[in-house]
């Protein structure tokens, strides 16, 4: 009798707890949802157009909107234009040209990249990604490497 | 006059017991020695606090929390709304002062060894309280939306993204999305004005409600303290003249150097040179730097960030690990530790300020 009445009242805490604790999770889960953004479901661009040909100097630098994300695109000394996101590979800050050492540079915490876009002091660990680029009529285009 | 006080307190005592309180707060006394002044800076601290609340609430009548606006609107609320430059430098001037003197206030209980039993929630509480300022701090620091700001706020977000598994999860719930955007203003807004500050009352109560309980703690060894002072009035007068003092500072400073704007946020250009955190986090964003890129085979940040939320834990458990403090022996190693914090915190950010920029 005693037995039966431990199991009877353990088999109703069980039921309590769980639907309890399934009550919760019913409110929590929509909650932890709504919290996350949803993903952005814009398409990241094939190529964009980064400036017109002749509008920059020779061993100069400037940040263009490669769809939502910065992107740098370089004017060497040698005349080649080469690009690559802007955003550094340490702590997501935005990267510049600097003409003085020919080379791309993070302020944030002085991480400098070659015109190769290879980390080459500071604390980057990893290349800037690099993108291609070509000239359609007079502007300088700029793609993903895929 | 005097019966109509005497019979509204009759009246409550009936209902809510009161005598018992005002007995127990008229009764109260304050050890007086040698270390009696750092009772005060927990009190100061809240002045601060009060002072925060009350700015922040009518810096709420102007400001608008977009993108487009934030700048704008602060730039309105400095330049056209009267006494606007004034409240708006009170409240970045007294956040800073608060964070200054929570620290004055945590280092001098953690050398006087306040948190001994049976204090040691009192600790847990404040601790968690400095954890919930530096939080103020970090949310509030992006509302001007100037580039500073913006890309400190870029740094300080990212650095979550080291934490394995969930870290991505972390830099998407504190951003609202990918990157620092209008969205991340908008949350970190909400945070600053609705969610930090319904936990931070709570546990600040619990906090006050503790220490007014509990009564001062005498050092180890100071077991006798002949000399005492009623807490009401005595102590909480020169709490006041105290307060009068802060105040003062406070309203110069404010008014002496007014807090700068900067430049408007731009999501499309290159960082600026100077970024930097607020001075409080000055310290551990320099530690970060002399990580290197890799140690072996991980991250420097990774080891950093580690370290760094190791240390946040063992500082909230030092009632509970302190073992010679609790049987009310002196304990040099917890000591050694304190004085060491206090340097290394000390002669980084001023350093920070001097000799790495």
């Amino acid at each position: 009798m005693e037995e039966r009445n431990t199991s009877r009242k353990s088999f109703i805490n069980y039921l309590l707890g769980g639907g309890f604790t399934l009550v919760a999770a019913s409110f929590l889960y929509p909650i932890v949802r709504f919290v996350l953004p949803p993903k952005s479901t814009e398409a990241e661009p094939m190529a964009v157009s980064a400036g017109k040909v002749g509008e920059m100097h020779l061993n100069s630098g400037k940040i263009f909107k490669f769809g939502r994300k910065p992107g740098l695109l370089i004017y060497t000394e040698q005349g080649e234009y080469q690009a690559f996101m802007a955003t550094c590979t340490h702590l997501d800050c935005i990267v510049q040209f600097r003409n003085d050492s020919e080379s791309i540079w993070c302020a944030c915490h002085n991480g400098y990249y070659d015109l190769n876009g290879n980390n080459i002091s500071g604390p980057p660990p990893r290349p800037l990604e690099r993108l291609n680029v070509f000239i359609k009529d007079d502007d300088i285009m700029v793609s993903k490497i895929t | 006059m005097k019966t109509y006080t005497t019979n509204l307190i009759n009246w409550l005592d009936k209902r809510y017991n009161i005598k018992e309180i005002i007995g127990f707060i008229t009764e109260k006394k304050v050890p007086i020695y040698k270390h009696t002044i750092w009772y005060y800076m927990g009190g100061i601290t809240l002045l601060f606090f009060i002072i925060q609340v009350l700015t922040g609430i009518l810096l709420l009548l102007y400001y608008r929390p977009t993108p487009e606006e934030a700048f704008e609107s602060v730039q309105f609320i400095m330049t056209q709304v009267h006494y606007g430059w004034l409240i708006r430098s009170i409240h970045s001037w007294s956040a800073n002062l608060m964070i200054l003197f929570a620290f004055i206030h945590m280092f001098s209980v953690l050398l006087l060894k306040s948190y001994r039993p049976p204090r040691e929630l009192t600790w847990v509480t404040g601790v968690l309280l400095m954890y919930i300022s530096l939080a103020f701090g970090f949310t509030g620091y992006l509302l001007p939306w100037n580039e500073l700001s913006f890309f400190a706020t870029k740094v300080g977000t990212d650095i979550a993204g080291v934490i394995p598994f969930i870290g991505k999860f972390i830099i998407r719930f504190l951003r609202g999305g990918e990157d620092v955007t209008g969205a991340t203003l908008t949350r970190l807004f909400g945070f600053h004005v609705a969610v930090l500050p319904g936990v931070i009352i709570v546990i600040l109560v619990i906090h006050l409600l503790m220490v007014q309980r509990q009564g001062m703690s005498k050092p180890i060894g100071l077991k006798e303290v002949k000399k005492g002072m009623l807490f009401f009035p005595d102590f909480f007068l020169r709490d006041l003249l105290g307060w009068l003092f802060a105040v003062g500072i406070l309203a110069a400073l404010a008014a002496i150097f007014p807090w700068e704007l900067g430049q408007k946020a731009d999501p499309f250009s290159s960082a600026p040179e100077g970024i930097a955190p607020e001075w409080y986090f000055l310290f551990m964003f320099q530690t970060l730097k002399f990580f290197p890129a890799r140690i072996l085979i991980l991250d420097g940040e990774v080891i950093a960030v580690f370290i760094f939320a190791a240390l946040g834990i063992f500082w909230i458990l030092i009632p509970f690990l302190d073992t010679k403090a609790r049987r009310e022996q002196k304990s040099p190693i917890f000591t050694t530790i304190g004085i060491f914090a206090i340097l290394y915190v000390g002669i980084i950010t001023i350093l920070s300020y001097f000799v790495f920029k």
